[in-house]
């Protein structure tokens, strides 16, 4: 340390007061007994990010000196909070306390002897799970945006979803899932590639006709995401297996094609308490809304029953737009993401439309039905009839 | 006139129209206007009395159901959504 530097310490020393490690063990108990909402002190570790991950205090967040000017005020916007800065040994968070008093901080402390005397007091520290290099970088454009950020990007990780059906809506919803990092991605469909899917459903491809689409999605997936687990479920959703296959996620995207599936995934999603994320094309027309169960409505507080066959004809028999399925299934992940995050405003309630002819999007405000046989007070999911005799459309 | 939309598989009953307009004072006004000069519509959405419980009517984005069904009013600048259940995916 050279003579300049050793002024400009003890010029530090002089302003900003200094707390020994015992001394902010006891504070931080003191703060963990209060609760969550009598947080006077924040804990800042102002160290570089390869010493934060190798272990830092619990509670502390991380603001790295070098950008300790531009990043503390989101981190700490009460500037008459305690703030209590530590690095390694205690030189830095002084210098660092005092750039944050000229910034307005009104009670700037330093950890004397900083991360180093506090796990040589034996006191707790955790270690942060940290990313590989080679996922850094493929998300890196996540890990820059606050909202998702490297706890949400693990928060993805560790997510699991199921798409109901690898098509059209699947198809979209999947690629983007995957490419997006959420960890677990289950598949359910029993059929099999066909040429007239290949118009709209690109997770699959020519080489693929014949292949079951569940193994054909899994391929694209494993090629673009090796993060990305998935689980294949080459069966049709039935009454018999549906509580069994949604038991192991968080959130479904419903893709399916036919009135009786969706039913049947309501019930069953209500019963698991399972948020569904539903999505439905016709030519030049798609809807999408969240169904989360017992805080908006569901599906059949919507339509409690189906239309009769002559006004719901699937896509094999109406035809569609092979791009609208694609915006639809995007919208179905994006709400997806958002839900796993817990960020932003769900479609929860909503209904949007988009009219691709017009280039029109429209929200429809949606009820819970006090009355639902299904979630409404009486409501009983656990047996109501899914109208299969009645509307078994092919797919 | 109030202005009514129609969903894409309740087009092809007034003629391909996305958008017609109807005259009447409530709901049930408006679509007995509809019913008169495109009865195939009528078919379509409320064969019996009552409205179908496969198909949402909204005025002004706001489901009828929750409002006072083929009694809410509807007036000359409302806008009337007809949407029935769609189950196409794939």
């Amino acid at each position: 340390m050279g003579e300049a530097s050793r002024e400009i310490m003890r010029q530090a020393r002089r302003q900003v007061p200094e707390w020994s490690t015992p001394q902010v063990n006891e504070a931080m108990a003191h703060q963990h007994e209060a609760g969550r909402e009598n947080q006077e002190l924040v804990l800042v570790d102002v160290r570089e990010k390869h010493e934060w991950n190798e272990g830092h205090i619990p509670g502390a967040v991380h603001v790295p000196r070098g950008y300790l000017e531009l990043q503390v005020e989101e981190a700490v916007p009460d500037k008459d909070k305690t703030v209590v800065l530590y690095c390694a040994g205690g030189v830095r968070s002084l210098m660092a306390g005092a750039t944050l008093q000229q910034m307005g901080y009104k009670n700037v402390v330093s950890m004397a002897g900083g991360f180093g005397a506090w796990k040589g007091n034996g006191y707790s520290f955790v270690q942060p799970r940290t990313m590989s290099e080679a996922q850094a970088k493929r998300y890196s454009r996540h890990l820059l945006v606050p909202e998702v950020g490297e706890e949400g990007q693990f928060k993805l990780l560790d997510s699991r979803v199921l798409l109901i059906g690898a098509g059209g809506l699947g198809s979209p919803a999947a690629y983007y899932l995957a490419a997006a990092g959420v960890g677990t991605i289950g598949i359910i469909d029993a059929d099999v590639v066909d040429d007239s899917n290949l118009q709209r459903q690109i997770l699959h491809n020519t080489q693929r006709i014949g292949q079951y689409k569940a193994e054909s999605a899994r391929e694209t997936i494993e090629a673009l995401n090796p993060d990305v687990k998935v689980i294949t479920h080459i069966e049709r959703l039935d009454e018999s297996n549906v509580a069994r296959i949604i038991a192991d996620y968080d959130v479904i995207l419903d893709g399916t094609d036919n009135f009786p599936t969706r039913y049947l995934l309501n019930d069953a999603a209500l019963i698991a308490n399972k948020p569904v994320v539903h999505g439905s094309v016709f030519r030049f027309e798609g809807q999408l809304t969240v169904f989360k169960p017992y805080e908006g409505p569901c599906y059949r507080c919507l339509y409690p029953e189906p239309p009769p066959m002559a006004l719901a004809p699937s896509c094999a028999e109406a035809g569609v737009l092979g791009v609208l399925p694609g915006i639809i299934g995007i919208l179905q992940a994006t709400e997806t993401i958002k839900l796993l995050l817990g960020i932003g405003d769900p479609l929860v309630g909503r209904m949007m439309t988009y009219d691709a002819l017009a280039g029109e999007f429209n929200e429809l405000r949606l009820f819970r039905d006090p009355k639902c046989a299904a979630c409404g007070e009486n409501g009983h999911p656990e047996n109501l009839p899914t109208y299969a005799d009645v509307c078994a459309i092919p797919a | 006139m109030a202005t009514v939309r129609l969903a894409p598989v309740l087009r092809s009953s007034v003629g391909g129209s996305k958008q017609v307009n109807a005259e009447g004072s409530n709901l049930s006004e408006v679509l007995a206007d509809l019913y008169s000069r495109f009865p195939a519509l009528k078919e379509q959405i409320q064969p019996e009395e009552s409205l179908s419980r496969f198909i949402n009517v909204y005025i002004n984005d706001q489901d009828v159901r929750f409002l006072q069904g083929l009694e809410t009013s509807v007036g000359p600048n409302d806008t009337v959504i007809l949407l029935p259940a769609m189950a196409g995916g794939r």
